[in-house]
């Protein structure tokens, strides 16, 4: 059993039914769905907070999404903590600056990678508001549910991504 | 305590969110999507792992979240969506998707597993989210509401049973996870 938690990786089917159950525990016990993005607006919310004092509190958004740390923000500070867990006890954990695609097309430049994540991530951050969601808000809770809006989304979220990494590292498919 | 004292306890929920979280953050670990070259896979369609976990959890977590609400344990919470909101969205997050090479939940796995430039992502997250704040007002006045869709859930949108919809998007899903494996993909 110890041995099958500090395997390096598991079958995706078995990551996914995991998923899977975890989202009953989150219906049953706390009523939500699980999601991840909510977590960074409340996170914006607090740094806006504290640049402009009691402004951020009358934000139309933050009305929507309380800049605090509640049930939503622990979430993304567990993953944190989740991701650490599986990789330091399978004995994977290495610090990494540039990821090895990334390094093989544009080079080991420290400075151009975090410009590049820097930038997507605010990409990812508008839209993932602007689409009501993430990855695992729509693509996952959502979807479970069989959410118009949610389906739409994922589709758009690849769609999307399959494009402008094709057009970064070239339609292999094509 | 009951579930509806649970639920409304905002400790319990704070510890029972960071639980949940842990958790998550585990399986992704597992399973390889906090690495960059795993999801740049999928986008770049080389590696199939992103989609199978998502039709996995999706035929899992849907057939029990049915079940469960059926039987009145759990409530759906699903929202309404529109093209100017869902698919413009939608299609600027897949754009950060594909240069980030994380997502907001993969990217905080991707930290935790050692990867910093996972970090740098997460703070260009949080300063989207900022940015989207601080637009939402005019946006929510122009585009957001552009185009609603129909109907909130594909039942609605179909006019099918939960219950049979639910049936047969396992279905499909199935086919499709077999279809992979067949493929080799």
């Amino acid at each position: 059993m110890f041995e099958w938690f500090m395997m390096a990786s598991w079958s995706p089917y078995i990551v996914g039914a995991g998923i899977g159950v975890l989202s009953w525990m989150t219906f049953l016990l706390s009523d939500r769905p699980l999601g991840a993005s909510t977590a960074y607006a409340k996170t914006a919310g607090m740094v806006e907070s504290a640049i402009s004092g009691k402004k951020a509190e009358n934000m139309p958004y933050y009305r929507k999404f309380p800049p605090r740390a509640d049930w939503q923000w622990m979430i993304v500070i567990g993953v944190i903590v989740g991701g650490f867990l599986s990789a330091y006890t399978s004995g994977t954990f290495t610090l990494l600056v540039v990821p090895p695609l990334f390094a093989g097309t544009f080079g080991t430049n420290v400075v151009l990678r975090f410009a590049v994540a820097l930038f997507g991530g605010v990409l990812m951050g508008i839209g993932a508001r602007w689409a009501g969601g993430c990855t695992s808000g729509h693509g996952i809770s959502g979807a479970l549910q069989l959410s118009v809006a949610s389906w739409v989304a994922a589709v758009c979220f690849f769609a999307g991504g399959i494009l402008v990494a094709g057009m970064i590292y070239g339609f292999s498919f094509l | 305590m009951t579930l509806k004292q649970l639920r409304s306890n905002t400790r319990a929920q704070i510890i029972l969110g960071l639980a949940f979280g842990i958790i998550f953050g585990f399986l992704l670990q597992k399973g390889g999507v906090t690495e960059y070259g795993v999801i740049l896979g999928q986008l770049l369609l080389t590696d199939f792992t992103v989609v199978k976990i998502m039709l996995a959890a999706i035929v899992v977590g849907m057939i029990g979240v049915f079940l469960m609400n059926r039987a009145g344990m759990v409530s759906l919470h699903t929202r309404s969506g529109s093209i100017g909101a869902t698919v413009i969205g939608g299609l600027i997050f897949g754009a950060g998707f594909a240069v980030l090479g994380y997502c907001p939940g993969t990217a905080a796995g991707a930290f935790g597993s050692g990867a910093l430039d996972a970090a740098i992502g997460m703070i260009g997250i949080v300063i989207g989210a900022g940015i989207f704040a601080r637009l939402y007002p005019a946006l929510d006045r122009t585009i957001l509401k552009r185009g609603e869709f129909p109907a909130e859930t594909i039942p609605e949108l179909v006019g099918m049973k939960r219950g049979m919809v639910v049936v047969v998007v396992t279905v499909l899903i199935l086919c499709l996870l077999y279809a992979f494996e067949v493929l080799g993909i």
